[in-house]
This record gives structure tokens, C-alpha cells and sequence, in this order.
């Protein structure tokens, strides 16, 4: 009981710090139109793929990255608790260490979920057809996304010290990902390289975009793997990176 | 009765480097402990191998009764700390802080409201008490730590270097609320600090720790009466030369210099002030200053380690000047 008092406890606090951050929240919607608008209409000379234009075929892969980029930055949640000493408060209260790593994850996690939620309300201003039903059937997607991803940007963060080291690691792991998991371009099809397809079948990513899709754009995308099996993967890959966190934060000197 | 705080051989070492070697105390309920060293003589990793951050490379304590190795939650719970460094939410309201650490530490939800209005009025804080975190001074973070602390009703609260880098009328406040907390609450306290003034304002008993050892243990005045006589201490350019011609011509029980001044332990220090101005001026030696007072802990510690007290590695603390540089840092 009081463990998971503990966790709702740190939960409320990552929330809470993130809605009363105006700029972060704020800022949050440019780099997704950004890549929406500027990247989507761009490409579009480039031709469509298949019956969906440019813009649709990115809008899901474009809440796969916000999700992914938000996610991997919230490790920084750690490094700053270390830097401003708010760790050591945690450290020392009477909960487990899982439950310290289970209410930050799932607290950033919130987070990173409303970043994606803002990006999926643009899709409705940029005339992608989307519904409530759509909305509802997403949600859990980006949750079972943010879990595993949040996990490796803590992980990762529990063992830096500074915010700098923190920001290189990150881009290493946030663009590969990205461009590997075909957010922006097909990583299946006769004309892409057969190693690019390989890469693409370990990135996580690949999995929740294509579920992102496969709910988003309905009939008019061909899915790689059934939605259960993306989902499979993506409860597996959760599972696995909850476990090494709980370990890296397990950690005692 | 129990003690409130055991600890059998406890060590700490730090790649090779033994930080904290074979300690043996024991602390009374009730009592304020008080652990003098300079920086860097083990005072913070004792009250993290206390506090349960740390692991002890070998020995172990009990705190309450409970092992720190192998009961550190049951330790967790029954302990409040107020770290050397900030440790709260700065995005967070005063009281926000308060109640995320009365759900960590499990305070029934009907008594939170009580209690936290109870220790905010303690330090003081009523009324800023839903301000951001950001838009309070230093020592009103502080304070806060302090009341974070007794949130949850500890039995022993552990306070690392309390008033480091805080002005002097803060310091003052917080001397104040320890001792109330002493005489109206039953809590052990332990604290850290590398201030004279401090471990003897508070402390029932002082530990003198140097190198990760226990140099000396005793009340801060028992400590002093291991002084006899009093201390005169002259600011001279020639200090040296000074210490050596006086203790040829008088009888002076203990003698060192530091940086530009001589000091000399002596019985009946009023008389013999005036033979060392004499002897001074015999001599032309330029006295810049000269002072007479009773022993102080500095010098307690001076006499058990042979060294003046540091406030980092090679410098002597001369009170403000390392309060500020603390500040700076």
C-alpha cells in the first residue's frame, strides 16, 4: 500500500512539474509542424506513397518521434534531481527503489503521452481525417510506447552526472532511431536496401509507428505485421526495459 | 533503554581511500550529537551510512535498533535528515514539498494537514507556505528542510552542516529552532558541522572526528577542560620569533603559530598579557593585536589533532571568510 502510495506520489509530481512548465508545454507544438508542415509539404514533390499523400503518411510517424524524443528527454528529469539534490530526498525515503523508478517512469511517461496527444490534435487542423474512436484506440499505443523508451532514457540517465554527456548519448540513440523505424520513409517494399530493413525489424519504433498507422490511417495503409503482434513486441520490449531500469536505479554505493 | 544510535567498526572506503575508519559510538536518546571535522574528515559519509545511502564497506550500526544494512527501510522510516546541500522540488510550493514527503514516508492521510501546519509553523513559514519554492532565500529553503524533516515525527533527526553558508541571524534562527526541537520534542538529534561555535552551542556531547577517526568524545565543556588556562592569542608579523622568545622567558603551557599569529596557553593569562607585551617591545617586535580568552573547541581540536581546523584542504577557517567562500562555491 504505501509503496504504491509512493509511486502515485512521484507520479504526481513529474506531472505536475511538466503542466506548470508553460514553455516546455508551449514549444512542444513547433517541431512536430515543423516536420508536419515544412518536411511534409517538401517531400511531396517527391510523390506519394501509395494512395496517401506525404503528410499523412508521416502524421503517424511524426507522434512515434514527439513520442520518442520527449521520452528519451526525460531522463533529464534524473540528471536534474541529481544536480539540484531533489535524488537524494527520494533516495532516502522509505519505498523500494522499484517504486521510485515506477513513479518516475510512468509519471514522465504522463508527459510524454500529452506531447503526443498535442501533436494529434494538430493532425485535426492539418485536415487528417481523425475521430474520437481513433483518439481512444491510439492512447494506449503511445502509453505502451512511452513505457519502454522513458525506461532507456533513465536508465541511460542514471548513470551520467551531467546534463551535456546526457544531451550527446541521447542524439546518438534518438536519430537512428528515428530514421530507422520508418516515421518518415518505408522500411519494407522492393526498393529499400535489404539492410535498412533488417535495422528497422530491432528498432521498437518500427512497431509503434506501424500501429500508429494501422489505427490512423485505416484501410488506406497496408500494415507490416498485425496490430496484436506490434503490440506484443512493444508489452515485451516495456517489460525487458522496466526490468534493466529497476536494476540501474537499484544501484546503491 | 536502547541507544538510539550503535555503530560497531564502520567503515567506509572510497577506492582505497578509507574515508571513514573503525567507528565506534554510541548515542543516547535524546541527546544532540554533535560531529566535528573539517571538511573531508568523514562527517558526511558517517551520516550517509547512518541515513542509509551508503553502504558500509565493512562494520554496521543500528539506528533506533534497526541494522543499517539489512533493515534499511524500518531505518528509512524512523530517521528525518536535513542534507548538507538543497534537496527539495524547487517547482513545487512549500507546502507541496511537505505533503509529497508525509505520502513517501507514510503519514496517515487525516494527521498530513495537522502536522505539516504544525511544522510550518515551527520554522516559521505559515504564510509563504504556497509560494514556489523558487522565490524563497536560502535560509527560508532551509527552514523548510528542517520541517520536511519532522514531518513525519522522527526519532532521530540527522543535520548535516545546518547552517552552511547562511547569514548570521539565520544561523541564530536555526540554532533557535534546534533547541526548541530539543526541548519540546523528544528527538535525537545528530548533526555535522564544521563550526566551533555550533557543536558547542548545541551539542550535549561532541565528537571530534579527523581522518575518519574519533579523536576526541566528550561534552563541549569537559572537551575544554582538558585546556587548562587561557589563550592569548597576538597578531604580529613575527610571530615565530615571538613564540620562541616568549616561551624562553615565561612559563607557557602550550604554544603554536598560525599564518601572522602566535598563540599561547598559559595560567593566569591577565598577568602574564602584559609580560608578553613587554617582552615584545624588548625585542621590537610590532604587535598588531592582542586578545585574552578562555579555550574554545578550535582549540580543542587544535590540541588533539596538531592542526587548526580547515574549511577546505590547506586553508584555516577564519569564520566569516569561510562561510563566504562556502557561498560563493
Amino acid at each position: 500500500m504505501s509503496e504504491i502510495k509512493g509511486i502515485y506520489t512521484l507520479w504526481l509530481r513529474e506531472v505536475k512539474r511538466y503542466l506548470r512548465d508553460r514553455v516546455r508545454i508551449i514549444s512542444s507544438f513547433f517541431q512536430p509542424l515543423l516536420w508536419l508542415v515544412i518536411f511534409g509539404s517538401g517531400i511531396r514533390f517527391s510523390g506519394n506513397i501509395g494512395e496517401l499523400s506525404t503528410q499523412q503518411y508521416i502524421f503517424p510517424g511524426i507522434i512515434g518521434q514527439t513520442l520518442l524524443f520527449t521520452s528519451m528527454f526525460m531522463g533529464i528529469s534524473v540528471i536534474w534531481d541529481k544536480e539540484f539534490g531533489f535524488m537524494k530526498e527520494i533516495m532516502v525515503a522509505p519505498i523500494s527503489r522499484a517504486s521510485i523508478f515506477l513513479g518516475k517512469m510512468l509519471g514522465d511517461s504522463t508527459d510524454a503521452v500529452v506531447q503526443g496527444i498535442i501533436v494529434f490534435i494538430l493532425g485535426f487542423l492539418l485536415g487528417i481525417k481523425l475521430d474520437v474512436i481513433i483518439f481512444i484506440e491510439v492512447l494506449p499505443i503511445m502509453l505502451l510506447t512511452t513505457f519502454g523508451l522513458v525506461s532507456i532514457g533513465l536508465t541511460i540517465a542514471s548513470f551520467m552526472e551531467s546534463l551535456e554527456s546526457f544531451g550527446v548519448i541521447q542524439s546518438f540513440i534518438n536519430l537512428p532511431l528515428f530514421f530507422l523505424s520508418g516515421a518518415l520513409f518505408p522500411v519494407r517494399g522492393e526498393s529499400v536496401p535489404v539492410w535498412l530493413t533488417t535495422v528497422s525489424n530491432f528498432n521498437p519504433l518500427t512497431y509503434a509507428v506501424d500501429a500508429l498507422r494501422t489505427i490512423i490511417l485505416g484501410g488506406n495503409w497496408q500494415p507490416l505485421y498485425p496490430l496484436y503482434y506490434n503490440l506484443a513486441i512493444l508489452c515485451a520490449f516495456d517489460i525487458i526495459m522496466i526490468t534493466i531500469g529497476t536494476f540501474a536505479f537499484s544501484r546503491r554505493k | 533503554m536502547d541507544k538510539a544510535i550503535e555503530t560497531y567498526a564502520l567503515t567506509k572506503k572510497f577506492n582505497g581511500l578509507t574515508a571513514v575508519d573503525k567507528l565506534d559510538i554510541s548515542i543516547e536518546n535524546g541527546e544532540v550529537f554533535g560531529l566535528l571535522g573539517p571538511n573531508g574528515a568523514g562527517k558526511t559519509t558517517t551520516i550517509s551510512m547512518l541515513c542509509t545511502i551508503l553502504k558500509p564497506t565493512s562494520g554496521t550500526a543500528k539506528v533506533n535498533g534497526f541494522d543499517i544494512v539489512s533493515q534499511a527501510t524500518q531505518v528509512r522510516k524512523s530517521i528525518g535528515i536535513v542534507f548538507q546541500d538543497p534537496s527539495i522540488d524547487d517547482r513545487l510550493t512549500g507546502r507541496e514539498n511537505l505533503y509529497m514527503h508525509a505520502n513517501l514516508y507514510g503519514v496517515p492521510q487525516g494527521e498530513q494537514k495537522t502536522r505539516i501546519d504544525r511544522v510550518l509553523k515551527l520554522v516559521e513559514l505559515e504564510d509563504r507556505a504556497d509560494d514556489i519554492l523558487r522565490t524563497y532565500s536560502s535560509g527560508m529553503r532551509r527552514r523548510l528542510e528542517i520541517a520536511r524533516g519532522l514531518t513525519h515525527y522522527p526519532k532521530i533527526l540527522f543535520l548535516d552542516e545546518p547552517t552552511i553558508g547562511l547569514d548570521p541571524q539565520t544561523r541564530e534562527h536555526i540554532w533557535e529552532y534546534i533547541e526548541e526541537l530539543r526541548k519540546a520534542h523528544d528527538i535525537t538529534t545528530v548533526l555535522t558541522t564544521h563550526y566551533m561555535e555550533e557543536a558547542e552551542r548545541l551539542s550535549d556531547r561532541v565528537a571530534i572526528i579527523d581522518y575518519g577517526k574519533i579523536v576526541a568524545l566528550d561534552s563541549p565543556t569537559k572537551l575544554k577542560e582538558t585546556l587548562e588556562g587561557d589563550v592569548i592569542t597576538v597578531k604580529t608579523q613575527d610571530a615565530e620569533k615571538l613564540q620562541s622568545t616568549v616561551a624562553a622567558k615565561i612559563k607557557v603551557l602550550k604554544s603554536h603559530v598560525i599564518d601572522k599569529t602566535a598563540e599561547f596557553t598559559v595560567r593566569d593569562g591577565k598577568t602574564l598579557m602584559a609580560r608578553i607585551v613587554e617582552i615584545a617591545a624588548q625585542n621590537n617586535i610590532y604587535i598588531d593585536s592582542i586578545s585574552l580568552r578562555e579555550p574554545n573547541l578550535q582549540d580543542v581540536f587544535l590540541h588533539y589533532t596538531g592542526r587548526a581546523i580547515r574549511a577546505d584542504e590547506g586553508g584555516e577557517l577564519h569564520g566569516m571568510a569561510a562561510i563566504r567562500r562556502r557561498a560563493i562555491r
